[in-house]
């Protein structure tokens, strides 16, 4: 088997037996980007030297023997609203198209001290504001099942670079469905945790009380290998949360039975693709034949959680992305007179249309008599929303729903009418606004053989649970052994 | 329609974003969308419901108010549109 095909688990393995090394492995994945990758597009940047620096620093360490960090000489892309210290990180965005940012996220600095090779920086909707990756400033992402697809978003370029064995695993972030959707689209593992499990501290900021980083990995194991070397409290970011993490690994094995797998009668839907729903009710018959209890729950707020949502996230937004003013990094407007109208041209010309369409939102729904009407209404429906899953966590474990109602549709199919690409994320956005785990975990193809996600949302804290349900489900089903034709 | 021209030309002016005329247009109907779809929240009664704010509620902590990082301008400076010497370089401020 080519190196660039293994899961992180098998490589480790390999390089520990010195059946090969970091160095052949980050080779092989980075012959495998530059052979497909000007199709798929998952990379906005390529860190060739750099990363075989990396594995050439890794094959050191693993040669000296004794015992090496987890990720030790695993290559991995980045998504590129999280910063690289050295390496170009755009956002997605023009108006930061040339900044190098001089410091790592938390979760870069975390990667670098467990051992990976950071191949790249992932292509991702402008500021994480998409459902398709059509709204990155650059060029769209295609899915690498069909590249006339697009993969999701808005972390698609860090889902195809997985599915396309372009990388071993990447990060993402999500703030309402942007590491579940992609992953769904394309066929990988991803998991949002719950909000202040996971630092964000140099993460681009885009909805401050939604935002979570998450990895995707081709496999639930890895998927639980990456959250481990991320997890825990940073005190550089005041709403990470200091409490202890689990050994992921270690809960793998414990299977299902016994669990209550709540179903929620709101997220089987009219227009539903039926490819879709029966793959779904497929995997919960699964989880119940490996043991598992179904239980109906209701999360009756459901309806209104994409109203909620975009007068939080607009409002949250505007707010944070003043901060492009052209004065201290990124672009300026050149031939601007004085200072207001340098404002008004660097932002205009520097952002692109989805991000002005927020920001407008945003601030109209901010300012003076809206306020009211429209952000304190929309936290006060979170309430609800949230006190929805605690109520049904009164009754089950684990709820278990379609991550999205259809599979991958194609580029330019929603482009015209932004409403209708907000409706992509009507079953993961509820997840966000009540701070919960929720993992995607491939469930199926539909008659196109495009493939769909099952979703697994959980209580606070408790990705130890998801992961060890999900893994059961892997073994049972091997759908993550699919590959794309590419 | 739910919002005039005027109006998005003035939340334009708020956010500091220059529009061009077609963008106005297009937001004119984007306003109208978005309105109109979120006042189904209105729907629901909320009186003596709790504003949720963040949803893991995280006491803000303190710390010493103490330097941390080495002084190093140049890699502060190394994304300024202009700089002069150890400065960032930036419009007249005062008209």
């Amino acid at each position: 088997m080519a190196p660039y095909r293994l899961t992180i688990y098998d490589a480790a393995d390999l390089l520990r037996k010195r059946r090969l090394s970091a160095q052949e492995l980050t080779r092989s994945v980075l012959d495998r980007i530059r052979a497909t990758d000007v199709r798929t597009h998952s990379y906005l940047t390529v860190c060739e030297t750099a990363a075989l620096g990396q594995a050439e620093a890794a094959d050191r360490m693993l040669a000296a023997g004794g015992a090496v960090p987890p990720l030790c000489g695993i290559p991995v892309a980045v998504k590129d609203v999280i910063l690289t210290r050295g390496v170009r990180s755009t956002a997605g965005s023009k108006i930061l198209e040339h900044f190098v940012p001089p410091y790592d996220a938390t979760v870069t600095r975390r990667l670098r001290e467990a051992g990976a090779v950071i191949v790249g920086k992932a292509n991702c909707d402008e500021f994480a504001m998409g459902s398709s990756t059509e709204n990155s400033a650059f060029l769209p992402s295609r899915n690498p099942w069909d590249l006339a697809r697009v993969p999701g978003g808005s972390s698609g370029g860090s889902a195809t670079a997985v599915a396309a064995d372009q990388a071993l695993a990447a990060l993402g972030t999500d703030t309402g469905g942007s590491i579940r959707l992609p992953s769904s689209f394309c066929g990988v593992v991803g998991l949002k945790p719950t909000y202040g499990r996971v630092s964000r501290f140099g993460v681009v900021a885009y909805a401050s009380s939604l935002d979570q980083v998450g990895p995707f990995a081709k496999d639930v194991r890895d998927c639980a290998l990456m959250l481990q070397a991320i997890a825990g409290h940073d005190p550089q970011d005041s709403t990470s949360v200091n409490i202890p993490v689990p050994d992921y690994q270690a809960r793998l094995l414990q299977g299902v039975r016994g669990l209550k797998i709540g179903i929620p009668k709101e997220y089987f839907v009219e227009g539903m693709q039926p490819a879709v729903e029966a793959a779904v009710r497929q995997a919960v018959a699964e989880f119940t034949a490996l043991g598992a209890r179904p239980v109906s729950i209701s999360l009756p707020h459901t309806e209104y959680a994409i109203a909620t949502y975009y007068l939080i996230a607009t409002a949250e937004a505007s707010s944070n992305l003043a901060r492009y003013d052209g004065m201290k990094y990124g672009y300026r407007a050149p031939q601007a007179e004085g200072l207001a109208e340098t404002y008004r041209r660097t932002r205009g010309q520097g952002f692109g249309d989805e991000v002005k369409r927020r920001i407008m939102l945003g601030t109209y729904v901010l300012s003076a008599g809206y306020y009211d009407a429209y952000y304190l209404k929309a936290q006060k429906v979170r309430t609800l929303i949230r006190q929805d899953f605690l109520t049904a966590f009164g009754d089950c474990d684990v709820i278990a729903t379609p991550v999205a109602p259809t599979t991958a549709f194609r580029l330019g199919e929603k482009t015209a009418d932004p409403l209708t690409m907000y409706l992509s994320d009507i079953f993961t956005i509820a997840v966000n606004l009540a701070g919960l785990p929720g993992l995607s975990v491939p469930c199926g193809f539909d008659e196109n053989h495009m493939p769909i996600g099952v979703q697994l949302v959980g209580k606070p804290f408790g990705e130890d649970v998801l992961l060890q349900a999900a893994y059961a489900y892997e073994q049972a089903t091997q759908w993550h052994t699919h590959k794309p034709p590419l | 329609m739910r919002m005039s021209r005027e109006e998005v030309q003035r939340i334009a002016l708020l956010a500091r974003l220059e529009l061009t005329p077609a963008e106005e247009a297009e937001l004119v109907e984007h306003f109208d969308k978005m309105l109109t779809y979120v006042e189904k929240l209105n729907q629901l009664n909320t009186d003596g419901v709790e504003p949720t704010a963040h949803a893991v509620a995280v006491p803000s902590p303190f710390r010493e108010d103490r330097v941390t990082n080495q002084a190093d301008p140049d890699a502060l400076l190394q994304n300024a549109p202009t700089r002069e010497g150890d400065f960032f370089k930036v419009p007249k401020i005062i008209e």
